[in-house]
């Protein structure tokens, strides 16, 4: 097959690439440049789109002797994931940034281009199983499993992705990079979010929403406890940070518990006020198999290495519908619920869809 | 694999690369005073002389560099620098839009950190300079102006800019006047005392020479301040170890380039225009960039409407196809391209651009492999690039 490999510049996708090449593909590397200014994204070994994390995709390709271009999807990703994370935050949800670029670039633009290029398929470092089944199953390594965040991916984008590194350990990983004379085998991971330079999320918010002061009100008396300087700053389930001018009565931690943006308010209560046995989603994408005409028994995710709990799953049109089986705490809007049947091969995803409640 | 991007660098010359491997062997740095010095000395200023002779200069206004961005930057900042040492008041930088990056930058750079101002001259849609409007430039800002940089003819869509009027104008003036004439060597006829420029930029690897060795040839009469300091091996204007077997390739090149130019371009130009009427057959709504006659024998550079130069490139690269977008940032992303934006074409038009370049290497065979290539790649990149419907 002719393949098209994107190399982020991290050890995955350099060994990913590397073993579509020993299976025998015709493979071609892609960089995504996703800054419209390099300089202004996390640099070195962290981000997902610098000058150094560039060169290191090409370093990797130069090495694999396959062809390399830099393909610009910064106004795209701009739009389709720094925006709409902006913008969700603004509604008073959680977004899942990474989840959105598989959703919207790196499955879709970058897909499409490939395929219109003559490419049969994009090969990616992430750590899931994907395989002739056509099912999307979790990593052997749990840890640094990302079938969450490409539970979202369509029956159409899975078939035309290929993931080599499901079967694999991280540990394996780099040490098969280094095995390959892979200079990036030592590379730190990458972790949090690559268009956010300075890792102060609440900042980068600020910057682009501005300071919206309103109240921090406490969810069992009503009362006003505290002052924040924006609700979109928030995030369901969160502790620190809160400020408050008055004790809880009880005098145990308050967590935020709801955003509301209307109103410019976050609430805030004791811990088991966050216990969640319903979640509500919309958006349902089933590929695990065909879509449920009844409810179904089986494991659900609400966050990027979040608990997993058994649930009682229902999808109705354009709706689903979860009955947890155990109560889960700090569940947000904007995050995804992933359904999966648990498999000794590696844990099935059956279908996701998007919090609202 | 057929090679069309000469303009990017040329195969070097079988006698260029045998001189250079000659030299290289001998040890000796031309500074030093014994016998070994001495012979490296005498390679050096041997080449000097042959290149002065084929383009037109005096040995004495030759200095050699370590290829063509650096003999801009010496000229554009140099020469800046020396007028306003002189004249305070000599802060104008008058240049064009279309210039390479090696000038392009040089001169940013100046406006930002040394508070120069310039004078950008506009171009017309085939990428021509006018000299009537240097004229209006400095008949405005002329007491101010330091100097006057332009090249002699287009690295991405080969236009000829008429270099000798344009150089009158600022010599009524007495603005001196550079120009980087890197492709230009070669393939037209260039003399740097009948052109009456204040300095000239070339370089050895678009000609047949090495890559890292150039020169700038600077008037014997024009200052300039040194962007290098050390050992002022050249005319004090440029430090460094000279490089003896990258300057004898250098000279051999020149003056191979020089001698069989008429007959070469003549050669190139008959190649190229068959390059492009088959383009053209190939791909109808071909456009055609740059000026129609006075242009570069070896350049063809089109647009292809629909289509995204990048991934055209990535489509002939997979069939052993090599050309160029024409200019590519640090990261490797692909720009519109600065020279087609000044010559008035919007965006889709710079981006949908590609350059093919021939070279004394490049035979029919080159154009029938493109022409073989080039239908199906526009095929699909036009699919590529097709509005799709969101998700």
């Amino acid at each position: 097959m002719r393949v098209l490999a994107a190399m982020s510049g991290g050890v995955d996708s350099a060994v990913a690439a590397a073993r579509a090449v020993q299976a025998g593909h015709d493979v071609t590397g892609v960089h995504l440049a996703l800054a419209r200014n390099p300089q202004t994204y996390r640099t070195g070994a962290r981000g997902c789109c610098t000058l150094e994390d560039s060169r290191d995709a090409r370093r990797a390709a130069d090495v694999l002797g396959i062809p390399f271009y830099v393909w610009d999807m910064a106004d795209r990703f701009h739009a389709d994931v720094v925006d709409d994370f902006v913008a969700e935050y603004a509604a008073g949800r959680t977004p899942n940034p990474c989840l959105r670029c598989n959703e919207k670039i790196k499955f879709a633009a970058v897909l499409d281009r490939a395929v219109a290029l003559g490419f049969d398929a994009v090969v990616t470092g992430h750590h899931a199983r994907l395989g002739p089944d056509g099912l999307l199953r979790r990593s052997v390594d749990e840890a640094k499993d990302q079938s969450y965040v490409l539970a979202v991916l369509t029956r159409e984008q899975l078939d035309r992705s290929i993931f080599p590194l499901g079967d694999s350990t991280k540990a394996q990983v780099r040490q098969e990079a280094a095995e390959r004379g892979l200079a990036v085998a030592d590379k730190p991971d990458s972790h949090d979010i690559c268009f956010i330079a300075d890792g102060d999320t609440r900042g980068f918010l600020a910057q682009r929403l501005g300071e919206t002061p309103g109240d921090v009100v406490d969810a069992t008396t009503g009362a006003v406890v505290g002052q924040h300087a924006g609700a979109y700053a928030y995030t369901v389930g969160q502790r620190r940070g809160l400020h408050l001018d008055r004790p809880a009565p009880d005098g145990r931690p308050r967590y935020v518990l709801s955003i509301t943006p209307k109103t410019n308010t976050v609430t805030v209560g004791p811990a088991e006020a966050l216990e969640v046995s319903t979640v509500r989603a919309t958006r349902p994408l089933w590929t695990g198999g065909p879509r449920p005409d009844g409810p179904i028994e089986c494991e659900v995710q609400l966050r990027a290495h979040g608990v997993v709990v058994p649930a009682a799953v229902t999808v109705d049109g354009d709706t689903l519908h979860a009955e947890l089986r155990r109560p889960v705490r700090g569940v947000a809007a904007g995050q995804a619920i992933v359904a999966y049947r648990p498999d000794p091969a590696g844990d099935v995803v059956l279908g996701s869809a998007t919090i609202t409640g | 694999m057929a090679y069309l991007d000469h303009a990017a660098t040329t195969p070097m010359l079988d006698e260029a690369l045998e001189a250079y491997v000659a030299t290289a062997r001998e040890v000796g740095n031309a500074s030093s005073l014994h016998a070994s010095g001495r012979r490296a000395r005498r390679r050096v200023e041997e080449s000097r002389e042959r290149v002065a002779a084929a383009l037109g200069a005096r040995p004495s206004e030759v200095i050699f560099t370590g290829g063509g961005t650096e003999s801009d930057n010496l000229a554009v900042k140099g020469i800046s620098w020396a007028r306003r040492a002189v004249d305070a008041g000599r802060i104008r930088v008058i240049s064009s839009a279309v210039e390479h990056h090696a000038v392009l930058d040089a001169v940013e750079w100046l406006e930002r950190h040394e508070g120069a101002e310039v004078g950008w001259l506009p171009v017309d849609g085939a990428g021509r300079l006018h000299p009537e409007a240097l004229r209006t430039e400095l008949a405005e800002h002329g007491d101010r102006a330091a100097l006057v940089t332009a090249m002699w003819a287009n690295n991405e869509v080969g236009t000829i800019q008429r270099i000798g009027e344009l150089a009158a104008v600022a010599a009524e003036y007495g603005v001196p006047f550079h120009t980087d004439a890197i492709q230009a060597v070669g393939q037209v006829p260039v003399d740097f005392a009948a052109s009456g420029v204040a300095a000239l930029t070339v370089t050895g690897h678009k000609l047949g020479g090495p890559v890292g060795v150039g020169a700038l040839l600077l008037g014997r009469e024009v200052a300039a301040v040194p962007l290098l300091h050390g050992g002022g091996q050249e005319r004090d204007v440029r430090s460094g170890t000279l490089d003896a077997a990258g300057i004898v390739a250098f000279a051999v090149a020149v003056e191979a380039a020089v001698k069989g130019q008429q007959e070469y371009a003549a050669g190139l130009a008959a190649l190229r225009d068959d390059l492009v009427r088959r383009v053209r057959q190939a791909v109808p709504e071909v456009v055609l960039n740059g000026d129609p006659t006075d242009r570069l024998p070896g350049n063809a550079h089109f647009s292809f409407p629909g289509c995204e130069g990048d991934a055209l490139l990535l489509l002939l690269d997979a069939q052993g196809i090599a050309c160029s977008t024409g200019s590519a940032c640090s990261a490797g992303v692909a720009q519109p391209s600065h020279v087609l934006l000044a010559m008035g074409a919007d965006d889709d038009r710079a981006r949908s651009s590609l350059r093919f370049s021939l070279g004394h290497t490049s035979t029919t065979a080159d154009v029938d492999a493109l022409i073989a290539a080039l239908p199906g790649a526009v095929d699909r990149a036009r699919r590529a690039a097709a509005p799709r419907t969101p998700r």
